[in-house]
């Protein structure tokens, strides 16, 4: 925390309350404040510096030390709305300041012109409620640049044919290449594919006062300990503190949204660390608090205007929820890879980006990637070959053997917007603050578990190419765990099929907008954080030509 | 950087007397002689050597207090079993190394099998008392030595699994990448089919 911060008062009626500081609340929160306005952000988490970053696997994942907690936040899970859901963990995010962005793998890869338009150019689709954006990649385009230069994004401008248009360069050369990467290269082109480097937001040279990634090894569900990996925290956040306008107000978890007589909100009411009730005024309200507790928070603001939740005369806050879909296939080679070095991912390949539904039999299309993100004890107790010893001699050999030689190649794909899949307020369970928890429903169309095995076909061919020397794939499935938390109050320009318009003010209350995964319309092909920043840049953009131009009400 | 990864190193091995916080001296010299089972000793350092029984010990007066009913009734059971296929045998850590395996044999119910599951989190509360001793050895043997844990003494379970106890890498890293060229963009194709 910088001691440029002012401390506003819970009374005093600041221009923005940012709800949440992750992917999206950390830009929004940098860029109205760099505008001028005066700023405070809640955040339900803890505000955490690099120092707190250890590579304590127990104190980090399971104990959760930057995510939400099972028993303080606890979830249900049902497959269908007519079935009972059942409590069980539902998802996972980052829940400290700097949100998901702080412990994420950091692939950045731009969706692409298709994902804005496949309605209109592949629909409509059965079961689904797939729907084209009121945006395209060219009005996005300028703030993926932005979001690159600004945030810290490393790759290798036209490495790959299949890549949408772009304005300007990577400001920084990729990361170096891992063995996985290496063996994946050399696979995808002998299979007639077209591997590149992978787009990440980790630094590949020092920028911005900020250190290069050191290939500690401890990167995806790790906060970086030297401030590489282009997290709101690492980034946004502190650039939002620099303007001496802005207030990171941590421990302060959001729980309703109250409007005027007038329709208007009137600021954020939240629980503070003591879970004493506070109320920040604000002229208006920005919510970034990802794509369940955004919904979640709007359900639980209901009102006598607002019945079935604030801002959903549309009925669709918390619905179409996609995860994106994809599989993991697993292979072991004869010599060391030493994977564990370094960020999780070097190389990846789009060549499936858009599949022909009439040559493949389904919607949709994905991306590729060679990675290893495991840490000593999660491999250990997980990621060795079906049918192990599980200990003794032959199990401490097969870690010693294949800790070194294993990679994974991830299939990251589409998920059809279904409108029954949601998240939604659990008419039984309460969390630790009394309120309502989280209920994912969710069933996968089947067109994602289709595409899902096709590119874990994909995967075993490429591994096959390789000369893998073991590999094995889970069965398809359907999915019952989030960590992608996309679509749930889309964006569009129909009041009755979308929560947002393309400003992100909603639909019904004009003081109130939502930046995060939850306003996306598609899921593009996995990847969604690069995304998600982009559309924070923009919505920031438009909210504070609204504002100048006195369309806020003050 | 790393000087206070020495400093937390040497903090960390400080505080690894031979002194129990929950087992009794007896019930240590049990742990130990079943996690020394479960990653035995062989040319290489195992469970014993990487002070397992020590992460064990302090587990279940910190993160791991919910299992202490776990051990505090499995043990017990462990020395029935014991003495049930072996009568001649009062305690587990006396019998040898074969008739231990084969007493674990008969608590290992494979319960734990179906909880293996590549996405998820390790879980916090295993079900059988093999089961919960497996996962802590796991655990004990392969945390970050520069934890509060006291497991993974001079970072001998890392040493095991080929992973260097170092927290900052340069390439190359592997045996693959060693000769990489550097990258040289794809060879031009007419043919950039989509599938």
């Amino acid at each position: 925390m910088t001691l440029d911060q002012p401390k506003y008062k819970t009374t005093d009626e600041v221009d923005f309350v940012v709800i949440g500081s992750g992917a999206a609340g950390g830009i929004l929160a940098k860029e109205l404040s760099e505008d001028g306005f005066r700023v405070v952000v809640l955040e339900q988490g803890p505000y955490l510096t690099e120092k707190d970053f250890v590579h304590d696997e127990i104190k980090v994942l399971n104990q959760d030390l930057l995510t939400n907690h099972p028993e303080l936040q606890p979830t249900t899970f049902r497959k269908t709305p007519q079935d009972k859901a059942k409590p069980q963990r539902a998802l996972v995010y980052g829940r400290l300041v700097g949100g998901t962005s702080t412990h994420f793998t950091a692939n950045f890869w731009r969706f692409h012109e298709i994902d804005f338009i496949e309605r209109s150019k592949v629909g409509p689709i059965p079961g689904a409620t797939l729907s084209d954006w009121p945006i395209t990649y060219a009005d996005l385009e300028p703030y993926y640049t932005k979001v690159e230069w600004e945030i810290g994004v490393s790759g290798l401008a036209g490495a790959s044919p299949f890549d949408p248009p772009r304005s300007k360069p990577y400001p920084m050369p990729p990361l170096p290449v891992k063995s996985s990467g290496v063996i994946f290269e050399r696979a995808a082109r002998k299979l007639g594919w077209h591997p590149f480097p992978a787009p990440m937001a980790i630094l590949s040279q020092p920028r911005a006062g900020r250190s290069a990634c050191i290939n500690c090894g401890f990167c995806l569900s790790f906060g970086c300990e030297v401030g590489a990996k282009s997290s709101s925290l690492a980034t946004a956040i502190r650039m939002a503190e620099k303007t001496g306008r802005c207030e990171i107000r941590p421990n302060s978890y959001v729980h309703r949204i109250e409007l005027d007589a007038n329709g208007r909100a009137t600021g954020a009411v939240y629980f503070d660390a003591r879970r004493n009730v506070q109320r920040q005024k604000a002229k208006a309200v920005v919510v970034c608090a990802n794509g369940a507790e955004t919904p979640r928070l709007l359900l639980l603001s209901a009102n006598k205007q607002f019945p079935d939740g604030l801002a959903n005369s549309s009925g669709y806050v918390g619905k179409n929820l996609m995860l994106n879909s994809g599989g993991v296939t697993t292979a072991v080679f004869e010599e060391p890879l030493n994977d564990y070095k370094g960020f999780a991912v070097s190389r990846i390949l789009h060549d499936f980006y858009e599949l022909d539904p009439d040559k493949v039999g389904f919607h949709g299309g994905g991306g590729l990637d060679a990675r290893f993100d495991m840490t000593p004890i999660g491999f250990a107790l997980g990621s060795l070959p079906p049918g192990s010893p599980r200990w003794g001699k032959e199990f401490k050999e097969a870690l010693s053997h294949n800790f070194t030689r294993t990679c994974e190649i991830f299939g990251h794909g589409t998920s059809l917007p279904v409108e029954n899949n949601s998240f939604s307020l659990d008419p039984d369970l309460k969390d630790a603050w009394g309120l309502p928890a989280l209920r994912l429903t969710y069933k996968d169309h089947p067109d994602d578990l289709k595409l899902t095995a096709w590119l874990n076909a994909r995967s075993a061919e490429l591994v096959e190419a390789a000369g893998a020397k073991k590999m094995w794939a889970p069965p398809v499935q359907e999915q019952q765990f989030a960590v992608h938390l996309l679509g749930t109050c889309r964006m569009g320009n129909d009041p009755k099929t979308s929560v947002i318009n393309s400003d992100h003010r909603t639909h019904d209350v004009k003081n109130l907008f939502l930046c995060d995964g939850s306003s996306l319309v598609t899921s593009g092909r996995g990847q969604p954080t690069m995304t998600i920043e982009a559309l924070a840049f923009r919505a920031a953009d438009r909210i504070t030509a609204l504002a100048k131009r006195g369309d806020l009400p003050a | 950087m790393l000087a206070a990864a020495t400093h937390a190193r040497q903090a960390a091995q400080s505080t690894t007397p031979a002194k129990f916080e929950f087992f009794s001296a007896e019930q240590a010299a049990e742990v130990d002689a079943i996690s020394a089972r479960i990653i035995p000793t062989t040319d290489t350092p195992g469970a014993h050597e990487a002070g397992v029984v020590f992460f064990i010990d302090r587990a279940l007066v910190t993160f791991a207090k919910d299992d202490q009913r776990m051990y505090a009734a499995g043990l017990p059971e462990l020395q029935a079993r014991t003495r049930e296929m072996f009568p001649s045998i009062q305690r587990f850590s006396a019998a040898t190394p074969e008739q231990q395996d084969q007493i674990l044999q008969s608590l290992d119910e494979q319960s734990a099998a179906a909880a293996g599951g590549r996405r998820s989190r390790p879980a916090a509360a295993a079900q059988s008392f093999f089961e919960t001793v497996r996962v802590h050895t796991i655990m004990g043997f392969l945390i970050d030595p520069d934890s509060d844990k006291r497991g993974n003494r001079d970072a001998v379970g890392w040493k095991v699994i080929g992973r260097d106890n170092e927290h900052m890498f340069q390439p190359p890293f592997g045996y693959y990448d060693k000769d990489y060229p550097g990258w040289q963009p794809n060879p031009p194709d007419a043919d950039k089919t989509k599938s």
